[in-house]
């Protein structure tokens, strides 16, 4: 994976709670296993009509926020399947971070593996970020989210830090220890488990 | 220590563990299927690439795959997923494939219980969200993402942070008109769809032992919506005779302890619960089925692994017996097991004779994918477990969530229908 570096963006406002998967990337995308393209599937009902002509309405659509990285949404995001196609979706579509109050635990988990970083924070930055139209700097390194005007500080697990700042994947990293792993197993008291 | 406490201090090697703490847990089961199978395919292409070794799998015979989602195939690209998936076990020595047309196969998570895959006191892990369903069996069961999965197949092993317990407590037996899967609507009524976030959900008390293993699974596969962890009952006899009956042997009933802590308390009286629906677009979107809105139905389904087991099945039969379905009405039994005994047992004629179509057993409809997907505004009553825009087909068609009972009642009527209304 690419290293995670600081973010430079305007934030794409997405007014919903609880989005799930289905949202992100409807079913009949899931038999989909090609490495890359999934981006265009991206809530897809909501993007476009039934003629696949993109919806007015729909923020994704409004051309000024093409080439937003940062998405911005309400609780629970990410709710519903394990279908790790929601996060390849929204990085294909060039989305680095997603800042929510509250995300779902399978799809916050699978954000990491694909270099995504999801940002939890209370309701009231939330909406304060909700309605900052200029670019914003995310610097995970530092943990703070730069405005114009101030500046908000985010917690994240460190060693999901690392994974992101380094670019590592989770299985190429413990892979790096293998030697390591199997004299570990060795001397382990750990009892095997039936 | 309560007993998902206990089943991932053992897994852990440790003498006890608490909520919050980051574990590293040894696996006993894994399971992929056809949507999450080609994705860990995906993920090993990707490892072998950066010369990361995945020619062996740590051990296939504890890995089991299902053929579910996409089949039967309804055009070329779900049906070279089926390929894929058998290629990878044949190449990696999985001998438990349940395959689509060759005897026994059906959803995974009624797989996991019908052929008794999970034990209790396993940990248990699968490429689907739904994989909380075997937590019924008394075993710490969760889903994963594609590359988690991918890591547990090269690994055996998982991290995970040990779940906060929330406790969810009924007294006394359900009434027979109300099922398991209305409770579980109630509570996900209460609690919402992010009620759970990363705990265990536990079920117990009276109401709970009274309750058959496939009641406790309809419980268990739910906590999903309401964004939980896992689901657990503790073990019983019922459930060592349950899987004992599937061929299970060694089974031990692992149970917490007297002074085990859970963070929070709910408890219900079964005298007071009555059938209910989840309306569109949410599970916690409920209602009282006296109460719910008195639309036209287009369709009713009763399948999916939250709602075609056996017991399901049994519970629609007794409301379909001599009676005349007014829509679309379809049973997709779960499992080929369950299709035998519902032939075996008559229920297969009960539905024919009352019009219905009995398909076979596949997530099709319920994940809106093929089989019976809804028109633009038709409306559905369903005994599946999510409502979503779309969920079951056209972004524009809606879906009632509720128990085999409602579902086969509204069936007769075309209406939302309380079982105890029916003539």
């Amino acid at each position: 994976m690419e290293q995670f570096k600081k973010i430079n963006s305007i934030i794409t406002p997405l007014d919903n709670v609880n989005v799930d998967t289905d949202q992100i990337v409807p079913k009949q995308f899931l038999k989909l296993v090609q490495k890359s393209g999934f981006g265009k599937y991206l809530f897809y009902n909501w993007r476009y009509d039934e003629n696949e002509k993109p919806r007015k309405n729909f923020v994704l659509n409004d051309q000024k926020f093409l080439n937003s990285k940062i998405l911005i949404t309400g609780e629970n995001f990410g709710c519903g399947s394990s279908r790790e196609h929601a996060v390849w979706a929204l990085q294909d579509y060039g989305f680095a971070v997603i800042i929510a109050p509250s995300f779902a635990d399978i799809f916050y988990s699978n954000c990491f593996k694909n270099g995504i970083l999801p940002i939890k924070l209370d309701v009231t930055n939330v909406q304060k970020l909700r309605n900052e139209s200029d670019e914003i700097e995310v610097d995970l390194e530092n943990q703070k989210i730069k405005t114009k005007t101030e500046e908000i500080s985010f917690d994240i697990d460190s060693y999901r830090k690392k994974i992101l700042l380094e670019g590592l994947d989770d299985i190429a990293q413990t892979f790096q220890f293998e030697k390591e792993i199997s004299q570990f197993e060795k001397n382990s008291k750990i009892p095997s488990v039936l | 220590m309560n007993i998902v406490e206990k089943i991932l201090a053992r897994a852990s090697g440790k003498d006890r563990v608490y909520p919050d703490d980051v574990i590293f847990a040894k696996v006993d089961k894994a399971m992929v299927h056809d949507v999450s199978g080609p994705g860990v395919i995906k993920v090993f292409d990707k490892l072998k690439k950066q010369g990361i070794a995945v020619d062996n799998l740590w051990d296939p015979s504890k890995v089991w795959v299902a053929e579910d989602h996409f089949v039967p195939s309804a055009e070329k690209i779900s049906a070279e997923n089926i390929v894929k998936l058998q290629n990878f076990t044949k190449n990696y020595g999985i001998e438990k494939h349940f395959k689509y047309g060759m005897g026994q196969y059906g959803i995974c998570h009624t797989i996991s219980h019908e052929e008794a895959m999970v034990l209790p006191g396993e940990v248990y892990v699968g490429g689907d969200s739904h994989t909380n369903t075997t937590g019924a069996l008394g075993a710490f069961a969760c889903g994963l993402g594609h590359t988690d999965m991918a890591y547990v197949l090269l690994n055996g092993k998982i991290w995970f942070k040990v779940p906060e317990t929330l406790y969810f407590k009924l007294n006394g037996k359900l009434p027979d008109h109300v099922m398991a899967k209305d409770l579980i609507l109630k509570i996900i009524g209460e609690i919402g769809t992010d009620g759970g976030n990363y705990q265990t959900m536990q079920f117990g008390g009276s109401g709970i032992e009274a309750m058959s293993v496939e009641s406790r699974l309809t419980l268990c596969n739910m906590t999903t919506e309401a964004g939980a962890k896992n689901g657990i009952v503790e073990p019983d006899q019922k459930v060592a005779d349950y899987l004992t009956k599937r061929g299970a042997e060694n089974i031990t009933l692992v149970n917490g302890d007297a002074d085990a802590e859970y963070s929070k308390l709910y408890e219900y009286e079964s005298s007071e619960m009555e059938p209910i629906v989840a309306k569109p677009f949410s599970p916690e979107n409920i209602s009282v089925v006296r109460e719910a809105p008195n639309v036209e139905l287009d369709k009713s389904y009763i399948g999916s692994c939250t709602g075609a087991k056996y017991e399901d099945l049994e519970a629609a039969a007794k409301i379909l017996k001599g009676r005349t379905v007014k829509i679309r009405t379809e049973i997709l039994p779960a499992a080929i097991s369950i299709y035998k005994r519902a032939m075996e047992n008559g229920l297969l004629k009960i539905f024919l004779d009352a019009g219905v179509t009995v398909g076979p057993p596949t997530c099709g409809a319920c994940c809106g994918a093929h089989m019976g997907v809804l028109a633009k505004d038709e409306i559905c009553i369903s005994t599946t477990n999510r409502n979503f825009p779309g969920r079951m087909g056209h972004v524009e068609s809606q879906t009632y969530l509720s128990s085999p009972l409602v579902a086969a009642a509204s069936a007769v009527t075309g209406k939302i229908t309380d079982p105890r209304d029916l003539n």
